[in-house]
């Protein structure tokens, strides 16, 4: 057994996270930076969170993470870490020379109070931002929240140091697509572009974090949000935002600086979750719903028909961000499959609870929920009320292979598989290969379970 | 010295370039302060006939902004050196991040059912998950009730617990919870001040990682294990199973592994691991604290010791026992090599074609960008530029410029513990005359030569490599292999050459010992000849004209 301290016996615990769910804010705020074009995050904070992050990052992604940092020894922690700060600016600009650096920070320089804003002016006054060049900002501190805030809050600054109007709204959507991979960001903006919409997406984070081989090693891929679109982002007709507590804080900002008006959705995960994105982004840009996305929906209805049997009924166990999990629950739902253990490991508040109870007030039987709770609690629900299928990230497999129950790989980290930053789970055609997932996993258990005298050879 | 007083032509070549010019080129576009300040961690090897090298800088602040590949303190500690033993309940006091991030990633295997008990612990993750509540108000309290909810939980024999950046600056008193905890549970619970921004490095935790299992645990067992030759093994993680490995060679041949440090530990070991006859270091860096702390309270020396590469097992596994000169153990030893050197020969003999002469180029901690040269060399592979990511001047140029290092301000924050002899407990396990008599034989006590004595002149040695850095060698010396980290892993291999991750091994292994060398000859044949990197260019980049003729007759 990998867990072999894990018990039934259910204590309350109030001080103590046992396999947390959720990770810190500058992870997120680090991927939120990566989605900018030609930006380099960078960690004020000591060496250790920049490592961490990095790594955690890289090991998801399979791809390079570039990130700085200030490097506080215990002098910057006593002091004040402004002159690391200004050092770091001037040697990324020297040395790396990206367009803009996207500054965040940890909770050491919280702890001590650092004033970035203030930083970022003395670095500019001793000249060591060149013309041209960018930096911004956002206030991560780890004992608040968790990596979805820190991704949250960063889309937001975009937001807050770049987007401007000139009163002129043009045509053009904003997209703010959430905690999500590169991949469900490229199938996001297909989405749109297949209306015949023009959008900014941000962050965008495709092409930066599943970029070719070529031979050549570019520190700022082809990818990213630029500085110029987050500008015109306050002229765009409309923002939707995909997630609540992704995403929110970025369309709200921008309506307030910008009057953009915005629509925060779900994350167009599953069927209902595509068709309110779909049906939003017809009504804001006043388009028709061409063909070819029918088409696309109607073919996960179709599959979602002939496949029926084998979900029906099925009950799952879901850990993993708000957002996604949320989703998740609506679209498991919607194949008649019952979500009966639920963990978020991030915060999301009453609303978000609120939510997730109306997505499973049709489930025939009682259904857990834990918000935020983590992967222990987890691993005891299922311990005590097994279930069929588990969707979590790779941590999940510690639980999965002690209980041996499938498990479908969904969320934030996972470490051990190829897919995520290529197949989007999002759209129609993500809601399809979702399915496949969970198909593949049930049925091949019920392969593997099967005797001799019950193989089916269709299914 | 460091550089030659009087400028010689360089007659060094380095893969026909001159180092000299690439130092150069390495520093050229850095501000003039930084440049000052890597010129003194990038060195051209020069090694004079009585075994000087030049001085390097290392261990200094690494420099803002610059993209190295060093973590923190609360990563040497926690991570690197008690993360491995698996029946303490290790609880990262602070944000939850630091916690997450050394959760399962360090792939210290364990058998647990090695101890009765069957203890094991390295699945979980144990966090306070500290709140702005207690950022403001402390977070004495919350650490207490976590520490009670641990052991009502799961009923541990020991608990330690970790301080990150935070709780230094709010002046959480850990020391005291935890000795208050300690009495009212009866178990042993002991905090470590390990807050990321100590020192420059992963290398201050390692040290207040020595200090603390020294202070703690070592010595409350005087039970002496029973066995012949009774040896601790220091600085050995069992990252991919090498401790397994080196385990199995130690069984056959009839030596008794007392505690390891820390890979497939367990806490008991180390509590009488004071019992042991022999202290075996193979990461110096990490844990040369500790056997210099068992050796003035206990009398027990230490020897260095390096399992990984064959020939490198066989004089490690042979001056063992040497030490303990009893024939019975010569000639065990012997044989085991003799029986296990085949294999080992026909596997290097079936790679060799593909990698004599390649290139490779380690960045690496802070022992084994030396170590793992020994397995290239066997591979008739050529170390082009080596450094570490946290090592010290010992570890570079050899323990005998130990009191020449100035200790600055970084390190004097990093407690130095006072050690005595144990007035009871102390015992020389072998007389003056004794290790006289072994060193005139050639066995060195305490001693450590560094990587740059065994490193030709001209390879560069390049301490707390930079991401520019990294980018600039390979684009000047297109290395066959690169060896570094997770973090560095995509960056090298988008230039389309292979990195070896010598931290996790690309989660393979192991690579220590005889069976460990194998494996290792076949990874790096199968990096270096794959396929894969022959892809890069589709066919009509390769020939983009456009009136090709048809060629499907
Ligand atoms: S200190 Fe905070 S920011 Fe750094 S790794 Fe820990 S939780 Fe994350
Ligand atoms: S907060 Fe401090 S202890 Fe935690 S990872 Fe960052 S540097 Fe290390």
């Amino acid at each position: 057994m990998l867990l072999r301290h894990t018990s039934t016996e259910m204590k309350e615990r109030s001080a103590l996270t046992v396999n947390p769910a959720k990770t810190c804010q500058p992870i997120g705020a680090m991927y939120a930076a990566l989605g900018v074009h030609g930006c380099l995050p960078h960690s004020h904070g000591s060496q250790g969170c920049y490592a961490y992050h990095r790594s955690a990052l890289t090991r998801h992604f399979k791809e390079p993470v570039v990130a700085a940092t200030s490097a506080f020894t215990e002098g910057a922690s006593v002091f004040g870490g402004q002159a690391n700060l200004v050092q770091a600016i001037d040697n990324i600009f020297s040395v790396y020379n990206p367009d803009v650096i996207a500054v965040h920070t940890t909770c050491l320089s919280e702890t001590i109070g650092d004033d970035v804003p203030q930083i970022f002016a003395k670095a500019k006054a001793d000249g060591k931002v060149p013309d041209g060049k960018f930096l911004f900002h956002a206030n991560t501190p780890s004992y608040v929240g968790s990596h979805v805030t820190g991704f949250a809050s960063t889309t937001k600054a975009m937001v807050d140091y770049f987007a401007e109007t000139n009163g002129h709204k043009t045509k053009t959507i904003n997209l703010i697509p959430g905690y999500v991979e590169p991949s469900d960001m490229a199938e996001i903006r297909r989405i749109a572009e297949t209306m015949g919409i023009s959008t900014i997406m941000f962050p965008d984070t495709s092409k930066v974090l599943n970029g070719p081989l070529t031979g050549k090693y570019k520190m700022f891929p082809e990818g990213g949000v630029t500085v110029e679109e987050l500008k015109q982002s306050g002229n765009s007709k409309g923002t939707i935002a995909l997630g609540r507590t992704a995403s929110l804080p970025a369309a709200r900002a921008l309506d307030a600086k910008c009057k953009v008006p915005c629509e925060i959705l779900g994350l167009p995960l599953g069927l209902h979750g595509t068709d309110s994105f779909v049906d939003t982004l017809r009504r804001m840009a006043g388009v028709n719903v061409p063909d070819a996305l029918n088409l696309e929906r109607g073919q996960l209805v179709d599959s979602i028909s002939d496949w029926h049997q084998y979900l029906y009924g099925k009950r799952v166990a879901i850990v993993g961000d708000p957002d996604q999990v949320l989703a998740l629950t609506r679209f498991l739902v919607s194949l008649d499959m019952r979500p009966v253990h639920i963990v978020t490991g991030s915060p999301a508040g009453k609303k978000y609870v609120k939510s997730l109870q109306e997505a499973v007030a049709e489930v025939p039987e009682e259904v857990n929920i834990k918000v935020p709770g983590d992967m222990f609690l987890f691993h005891q629900w299922i311990k005590n009320d097994p279930v069929d299928l588990i969707i979590g990230n790779t941590y999940a497999k510690y639980i999965a292979k002690d209980e041996d129950i499938p498990l479908v790989r969904h969320g934030f980290p996972i470490y051990d598989r190829l897919g995520h930053s290529y197949f989007s789970t999002m759209g129609y055609r993500g809601a399809l290969r979702l399915m496949e997932k969970l198909l593949d996993a049930i049925l091949d258990r019920k392969d593997r379970d099967a005797d001799d005298i019950t193989m089916e050879l269709v299914m | 010295m460091a550089t030659g007083a009087n400028k010689k032509p360089a007659e060094v070549r380095l893969d026909r370039q001159d180092p000299e010019k690439i130092k150069a080129r390495l520093l050229a576009k850095y501000p003039p302060k930084v440049a000052r300040k890597r010129a003194k961690q990038i060195v051209v090897n020069k090694v004079s006939a009585d075994g000087e090298v030049p001085v390097i800088s290392s261990n200094v602040r690494t420099v803002p902004g610059l993209m190295g590949q060093r973590g923190c303190c609360y990563a040497g500690c926690k991570g690197v050196v008690l993360g491995p033993t698996r029946d303490i309940i290790n609880i990262t006091h602070g944000p939850i991040g630091c916690g997450y991030y050394s959760w399962l990633t360090r792939r210290n295997q364990t058998d647990p059912d090695s101890s009765a008990d069957g203890h094991n612990y390295i699945p979980y993750c144990f966090s306070t998950d500290m709140q702005d509540q207690e950022i403001i108000f402390g977070g004495e309290k919350k650490l207490k009730q976590a520490i009670q909810e641990a052991y009502d939980n799961f009923k541990p024999k020991a608990i330690a617990v970790f301080s990150t950046c935070p709780v230094g600056l709010i002046g959480d008193d850990v020391h005291a919870v935890c000795r208050e905890m300690k009495a009212k549970l009866g178990i042993n619970v002991f905090g470590f001040s390990c807050e990321g921004y100590k020192g420059v490095s992963q290398s201050a935790g390692h040290h207040i990682a020595n200090n603390g299992i020294f202070k703690h645990v070592v010595g409350l067992d005087d039970t002496v294990k029973e066995g012949n030759y009774r040896i601790n093994l220091l600085g050995e993680y069992n990252i991919g199973g090498d401790a397994f490995e080196i385990e199995r060679l130690f069984e056959r041949c009839g030596i008794t592994l007392v505690s390891s440090y820390s890979g497939n530990a367990s806490i008991d070991a180390f509590a009488n691991s004071h019992t042991a006859d022999l202290n075996l270091i193979m990461c110096h860096r990490s844990i040369n604290y500790v056997a210099e702390m068992m050796e003035t309270k206990f009398g027990v020396p230490w020897i260095k010791v390096n399992f990984i590469g064959a020939a490198a097992t066989a004089k490690s596994l042979r001056k063992i026992a040497q030490y303990f000169d009893e024939q019975e153990l010569t000639d065990i030893v012997e044989q085991v090599i003799a029986e296990e050197m085949p294999a080992v020969e026909a596997a290097c003999a079936d790679v060799r074609p593909r990698t004599e002469g390649k290139r490779a180029m380690l960045f690496v901690g802070g022992s084994r960008a030396h170590h793992y040269q020994e397995l290239f060399a066997e591979l008739g592979m050529k170390t082009l530029s080596a450094g570490y990511e946290f090592g010290h001047r010992d570890d570079y140029e050899g323990r005998k410029v130990l009191p020449d290092i100035k200790v600055d301000a970084d390190s004097r924050n990093i407690e130095e513990m006072e050690i005595t002899p144990d007035p009871e407990r102390f015992k020389p396990r072998i007389s003056e005359a004794k290790k006289a008599e072994l060193e005139a034989k050639g066995l060195q006590f305490s001693a450590y030569d560094g990587m740059m004595t065994e490193m030709p002149d001209g390879t560069m040695v390049i301490d707390d490599l930079s991401q520019y850095e990294t980018d600039q060698l390979i684009k000047m010396f297109k290395p066959d292999i690169f060896c570094a980290g997770i973090k560095e892993k995509y960056t090298v291999q988008k230039h389309g050459i292979p990195l070896k991750q010598l931290h996790s091994y690309d989660y393979g292994g192991p690579y220590a010992g005889f069976k460990g060398a194998i494996n290792f000859y076949k990874e790096i044949d199968r990096m270096v000849s794959s396929r894969a990197w022959q892809y890069m260019r589709a066919p009509w980049q390769e020939h983009p004209e456009l009136s090709a003729t048809y060629a499907w007759e």
